[in-house]
């Protein structure tokens, strides 16, 4: 997503980026990046919690008004639960992140990568 | 602040799985920027997103094919910029499905607030459409074939902001 945030700003069109993963949206060279540290899915805000979702989006309208440099990067105040554990969790044996049937259409599709990837080279 | 370090996570679980290679997740210092020209109550919007759900019918039917993992083809799809929240579907597998269910939209693909924020001028208007494209293990195809494709569709709107929304 950064990769196109910056074709786009290279091309004259201001971006903001709404992530809940703070080191790979850093690591890309994002243009301006508001960071909540919610899990995955939740990039501008709780689920149906409409102030929250404001609040969020809020920050980014700021700082798109602000920023007076690339790569400034807003950490929201924003806490998903008072147990922290659901950071700890993530990409566990315990909470494994592909799920089975997740698997099988990843394959699936790799092998169709594949096989147009074959047909091409042999219609060249 | 305490968060959750997905480079090292990442790379990690899929050792563990026994894959040779580890994503190479994408590295740049140097960042292009465009500052904003005018005032946000006089600027043009869309939302640029990565979270995969399909648009459907008021009974409940799906309009387009779900969509996994990017290809090596153009993948920009564009979606009504009013369109009925309540007619989409998730068909997400990248947010976490421990602790989220994709079932407010506006959690990850905000188009009820920005509306709202357009009616009360705080932007200046949407663009006709909004965009999604696939995630994609490519770093060339992102920035060589999807991004500038975006970046055209958002010109022949007169967009002026992109919100990006990665799920």
């Amino acid at each position: 997503m950064s990769l196109i945030a910056r074709v786009l700003e290279a091309g004259g069109i201001s971006t903001v980026t709404f992530s809940n993963a703070r080191d790979i949206t850093v690591s890309a060279g994002n243009p301006r990046l508001v960071f909540t540290n919610y899990p995955l899915g939740n990039c501008v805000g709780r689920p149906f919690d409409r102030e929250n979702q404001r609040a969020i989006l809020g920050a980014g309208f700021e700082l798109l008004e602000s920023a007076p440099r690339p790569g400034i990067v807003v950490d929201t105040p924003h806490v998903w639960s008072a147990d922290t554990g659901w950071m700890q969790l993530i990409l566990s044996d315990a909470q494994p992140f592909i799920s089975d049937a997740a698997e099988v259409k990843r394959q699936e599709a790799l092998k169709q990568a594949r096989a147009q990837k074959a047909r091409q080279v042999r219609d060249a | 602040m305490e968060y959750v370090h997905y480079i090292d996570k990442t790379h990690e679980y899929y050792r563990k799985l026994g894959y040779a290679k580890t994503y190479n997740y994408a590295r740049n210092d140097d960042i292009p920027f465009t500052p904003l020209k005018k005032p946000l109550a006089k600027c043009r919007v869309a939302i640029v997103s990565t979270a995969q759900f399909v648009m459907v019918d008021a009974a409940g039917n799906d309009l387009e094919p779900v969509r996994m993992s990017g290809t090596n083809v153009v993948e920009v799809f564009p979606i009504p910029s009013d369109w009925s929240p309540d007619r989409i579907r998730s068909t997400s597998e990248d947010h976490d499905r421990y602790q989220t269910e994709m079932k407010d939209i506006d959690a990850f693909f905000p188009i009820t607030r920005l509306n709202e924020f357009v009616r009360e001028g705080v932007l200046g208007s949407l663009a006709r459409e909004f965009f999604r494209t696939l995630p994609n293990y490519s770093h060339r195809k992102t920035t060589e074939v999807d991004g500038p494709e975006i970046l055209r569709r958002c010109r022949e709107q007169h967009v002026d902001v992109a919100l990006l929304c990665p799920v």
